[in-house]
């Protein structure tokens, strides 16, 4: 969908004539009221469940949890995932030509903040003319987006599900994201961020950022049980310093090679920068109960134990600043090996309490 | 002491319009019950995944928390009743959690199997741990790692300088205010911080 207005950001810039993907699932009611707005993380997308026709290996990326008879039931739900600013999965994005200048954006394009993303995404809400979500939803920095849209909109959602997710980054967390960032930004086939116009793509840079990424995704028991010590290749060691020799290491080259093939450098960039700056207390002196204090909605908060990204203390500094307020909110921590991917995957539990909760709020829904 | 009786009693000392925490809520059957019937509002506070998802389903607010990892994210007197039923027995710091639950609310509610109950007496006199309906495990595998009287617990709740608003036994879901140590399952007080 098209927005020919500018849309003032955080920065104190603005955007404006842009596009935003978003695909719809299910059928939105006469009143309007049972709709779920889902908000992606770092690398997905506005396609969150079914497949594409023809396309059989093209499930959303929430597949499992959102779909016909699943945790959040498309037959009850109106579910609509969009795809957010400076994203390169079809909304308007560095790779992508400014209105002024008429040339592609690279390391040009506006700093967005999740607090931006939350306004664009209302924008697209009025245009669709839905008022009030049923719930809006997210997990990791869609979680960050689904709380934030309790504090930027309180009257817009009834309920608000974040899912290993966190009021802000850590140092460590920030630290994560900055090696990342550096491993893109000194590939020489970066070009200051304007690689496109010399036909170069930052690869090196982006399979890096992917491994050290996909590392913190995953919990030591869970990469122990899949890989141990594990060699790639027979039971001799090579003794070389840059042949692959442990299957972790093929591993994490292949997901490497995988995300350069498709993700944008500027994006990342961009993505992990929304992630660092995310702290709405901070503008309350740090204080997380006085910055939630605006949000209205019913909240269900969901962490994982293995998740050491998101970890379940944060969750429960959430669930604190919602009981000081006196907020209507159920916590579930479960106990699943597979760290911070957890929330992306088939879990008995996890998905019991979210179909639960989804359930709950589908019987508050006019017949 | 899941029985409805048992619950409406209990339910009584927990006046209407209440902010409630049930400190070990099971499947949410009481502060549901408090909701509907005494229009009161809270959280319960579940270790037990199968608890939670109960809870989740019944539309009762839960916060799956370890009680033996304290109360930290609860603010002194944020609660107008604090209840813990039949958690107590299940608690490695009972002491520190009791004082913890006078802390988090404005009077707090505790009922737990009362060990000198007369059966449980009458058991330890033949020389065996008892086997009852109210107590129904082996010593080898009970769940229950405090047991303790009604008589104990007056003593405890003194010494944490605890004041006794009300206390009686219950048994079979009905008060038991006659020798309550010898003649209740079930030791309930209800208390206010000094």
């Amino acid at each position: 969908m098209h927005f020919p207005d500018a849309l003032p950001l955080q920065s104190g810039a603005s955007i404006r004539d842009y596009h935003l993907a978003f695909e719809t699932y299910g059928t939105l009611n006469a009143d309007c009221s049972n709709a779920v707005l889902v908000c992606h993380a770092l690398n997905a997308s506005h396609h969150v469940a079914g497949v594409y026709a023809g396309q059989d290996k093209s499930e959303g990326w929430w597949d499992n949890m959102i779909g016909p008879g699943k945790p959040v039931d498309t037959d009850r739900f109106f579910v609509i995932g969009v795809n957010n600013l400076g994203s390169c999965f079809g909304s308007t994005g560095p790779m992508h030509h400014h209105p002024d200048t008429g040339e592609v954006y690279g390391a040009d394009f506006p700093v967005v903040t999740v607090e931006d993303w939350v306004n664009a995404q209302a924008r697209l809400l009025d245009r669709l003319g839905i008022t009030q979500l049923a719930a809006v939803l997210g997990g990791s920095l869609g979680g960050m987006q689904a709380l934030s849209w309790t504090l930027q909109y309180p009257e817009r959602m009834r309920h608000a599900v974040v899912v290993a997710s966190a009021p802000n980054l850590t140092a460590e967390n920030i630290a994560f994201n900055e090696v990342a960032r550096r491993a893109i930004v000194t590939d020489p086939d970066f070009h200051g961020g304007h690689f496109y116009r010399h036909g170069a793509i930052p690869k090196r840079g982006l399979r890096i950022a992917r491994m050290i990424g996909h590392i913190t995704y995953l919990s030591d028991d869970v990469m122990n049980e899949k890989f141990g010590r594990q060699l790639r290749e027979g039971l001799e060691l090579k003794y070389s310093t840059q042949d692959i020799e442990f299957q972790i290491e093929s591993y994490l080259r292949y997901q490497g090679d995988k995300f350069s093939d498709y993700f944008d450098a500027n994006t990342y960039l961009l993505i992990t920068r929304a992630l660092d700056y995310f702290d709405p207390a901070r503008t309350h002196a740090g204080n997380l109960t006085r910055a939630l204090a605006r949000a209205q909605a019913r909240f269900l908060l969901v962490s994982f134990t293995t998740d050491w990204r998101f970890s379940p203390k944060r969750s429960r500094e959430i669930v604190k600043a919602l009981l000081d307020n006196r907020r209507s909110v159920s916590y579930a921590e479960i106990d699943a090996p597979h760290g911070h991917d957890a929330f992306l995957l088939d879990d008995a539990r996890y998905m019991g309490v979210m179909r639960s909760y989804f359930d709950s709020i589908a019987k508050e829904l006019q017949p | 002491m899941t029985e409805k009786a048992a619950m409406q009693a209990l339910a009584r000392l927990v006046p209407p319009g209440s902010r409630v925490l049930d400190l070990g809520c099971g499947n949410g059957a009481m502060l549901d019950y408090l909701q509907r019937e005494r229009g009161c509002s809270g959280y319960g506070v579940e270790i037990d995944d199968a608890n939670v998802l109960a809870c989740v389903q019944r539309g009762v607010d839960v916060i799956q928390l370890n009680l033996d990892e304290g109360l930290a994210m609860f603010d002194d007197n944020s609660f107008d009743v604090v209840l813990q039923i039949d958690t107590l027995q299940h608690l490695r710091n009972a002491e520190t959690m009791l004082r913890e639950t006078a802390r988090v609310g404005r009077t707090g509610v505790v009922a737990f199997p009362n060990f000198a109950h007369w059966p449980n007496r009458l058991s330890i006199l033949r020389g065996r741990m008892p086997v009852t309906r109210r107590l129904p495990y082996q010593w080898y595998d009970t769940p229950n790692i405090r047991v303790g009287t009604y008589k104990d617990f007056e003593v405890l709740a003194t010494k944490n300088s605890l004041r006794i608003l009300d206390s009686f036994g219950l048994q079979d879901g009905q008060e038991v205010r006659w020798l309550p140590n010898a003649r209740a399952g079930t030791a309930v007080f209800h208390f206010e911080h000094a």
